[in-house]
Parts: structure tokens; sequence; C-alpha cells
């Protein structure tokens, strides 16, 4: 399947291009597809190229030592991930992992420096699209470093007990996050440690609280 | 009936991208409306409700204390 000039002008980096400059463009993209499941890239690997999503959802995370996972962003078609290595030449930040069937446009690291040498003018593009990734990396950081989310999410889950007469309010995770004040990766990753905590257990669409007294422990830590 | 994910048809844009991550099959798209498939049961992974663009997929958790 050829590369569809369309998609290329939707994409914020090359959003001011003529067709002519977008087809000089086109000419240097590679098609790469991957499963369901499947890694797109390895954090601390040497980083080739520079990948758009055209089609699918690619999940970009950190992983830790514990095996522990941290969501950093979604991508979803259009936008961009695996920018800041090609541009500072360092690693791999985190590593990408489709989500579902997946298409990737790809450019080599050498073939973008030839095309921001050569068209100038995305560079502001470039840079908008990068400001936006620090602040949300920012926003982020805020949240993992000085906010008590286990805890407060451990208050919304006790707040919410259905009642005995029949079902109590029901929540998403984005509903907890606007309620905790954090973002969704967050509450996942919270919910995933209280469940490690042995204070829940989550049973497909429910989540039962086993261990009262332990989620009240937790509540207090912060309070 | 087994609880499944509740989409809003207004919110919905028939994107798709929810379609594409649900590792059950219970999406599909049905004249560009995501439509759920009822004898398919769901394993409520919340993939399909971090995807959407628009907010229109919510798989809410219902919290419940486990008797002693």
């Amino acid at each position: 399947m050829a590369v569809q000039l369309e998609f290329l002008k939707s994409v914020p980096y090359f959003s001011d291009l003529s067709l002519a400059e977008l087809e000089s463009i086109r000419k240097l993209v590679f098609e790469k597809t991957a499963d369901r499941a499947e890694m797109v890239l390895l954090e601390g690997e040497s980083a080739a190229n520079l990948y758009f999503v055209a089609s699918g959802v690619v999940k970009v995370f950190k992983t830790s030592a514990e095996g522990k996972e941290q969501i950093l962003s979604i991508v979803r078609p259009g936008e961009s991930f695996n920018d800041v290595p090609i541009f500072d030449g360092g690693p791999n930040p985190a590593s990408a992992r489709a989500m579902g069937p997946l298409l990737l446009y790809g450019i080599k690291q050498q073939d973008m420096k030839a095309i921001l040498r050569d068209h100038p003018q995305i560079a502001l593009n470039v840079i908008k699209v990068l400001a936006r990734r620090v602040r949300h990396l920012v926003s982020l950081v805020e949240d993992l470093s000085f906010k008590h989310v286990i805890s407060r999410v451990a208050k919304i889950l006790f707040e919410h007990i259905g009642g005995e007469m029949g079902r109590g309010p029901r929540l998403t995770q984005q509903e907890m996050a606007a309620m905790a004040g954090t973002a969704r990766e967050v509450v996942g990753r919270s919910l995933k440690a209280l469940e490690e905590e042995g204070a829940i257990k989550i049973d497909r669409h429910r989540i039962i609280i086993t261990d009262k007294e332990a989620l009240q422990k937790i509540i207090e830590v912060s309070s | 009936m087994a609880e499944m994910p509740i989409i809003d048809q207004d919110k919905c844009d028939g994107c798709g991208l929810c379609v594409g991550v649900c590792r059950c099959n219970v999406l599909t798209v049905v004249n560009k409306i995501i439509t759920i498939i009822e004898t398919v049961e769901c394993d409520w992974c919340t993939d399909c409700e971090a995807v959407c663009p628009t907010g229109a997929i919510s798989c809410p958790f219902e919290i419940i204390l486990q008797e002693p």
C-alpha cells in the first residue's frame, strides 16, 4: 500500500508543506506493520527510525527492574513517537508495543535530518510537537512524584463501595483519575499496586475490596 | 447477560480504534457505528476506553466489599 499524501499532510510535522514537498518526503517513508502485543521499540536500544501511526494504536511505556509498567503515552493515528532519540542521537527512552493490528510509517534518522535540512520550515512544527510532549511528561512527573495517588485512589474506592441493597455508583478509570486529580495511566498502575498489596482484587468489572483494614491503612498514609 | 463496555453514540465518531485493540473481538463497526457483539465475553481490559479519542467508551467498575 502506498503512503498517502493526505496522511502526510495530516501529520503535524508536515502540515505546512506543499504537495510537491510532501511528494519528495514520501519517497523516504517506509511502512512497518505489527500485530497485537508485538514490541515495536525496546527501551535502551539505539534509535534508528522516527515513526508515525497510520492506523492502530501504540502504547509507549517504561518498565521498572521489578517488571512494573508505567504508560507514558498512547499514540493514535497521525501522531509520532520515538522523536526524542532521533534528534538527540541517544537510545530509545521508552519501549513501544502495538495495542492491536498496527501500520506505521517510518523515516530513518539520517533521512529525517535531510528532510529538516531541505525543509527548514518544518523545524517549528517539530518544536511544537516536542514542546507538547514535554508538557505532557512534566504533568506526569508531577503526578508520580508529589501526589499520593495510590492512597487517593484507595480513598475513592472506599467512598464508592456499593450498598447492600444493590449497586453503588460505578466508576471508570477515567472518572477515578478526574477525582484523584491525576492521569488515567497513573490510576491503572495504582489499582495494580493495590491488588499487589492484597487490599483489592479486580475481577472483570468488579473491584472487590478484600482487605478493608489494609485499604484504610493505605488511605491513612497521606492524611 | 454479561457486563459490556458502554458506548455513547453521540460522542462516538466511528474511528474504530477500539475495534483494533479489542483482544476479545467484542467490538465491531456496523455502518460506521461501533457496535457490541453481545454473544462474546468481554474480559474488561479497558483498552477500548483508554484509546478512544472522544471519550465515547466507558468501562465502569462496580466496587464491592468482600463479605468476611
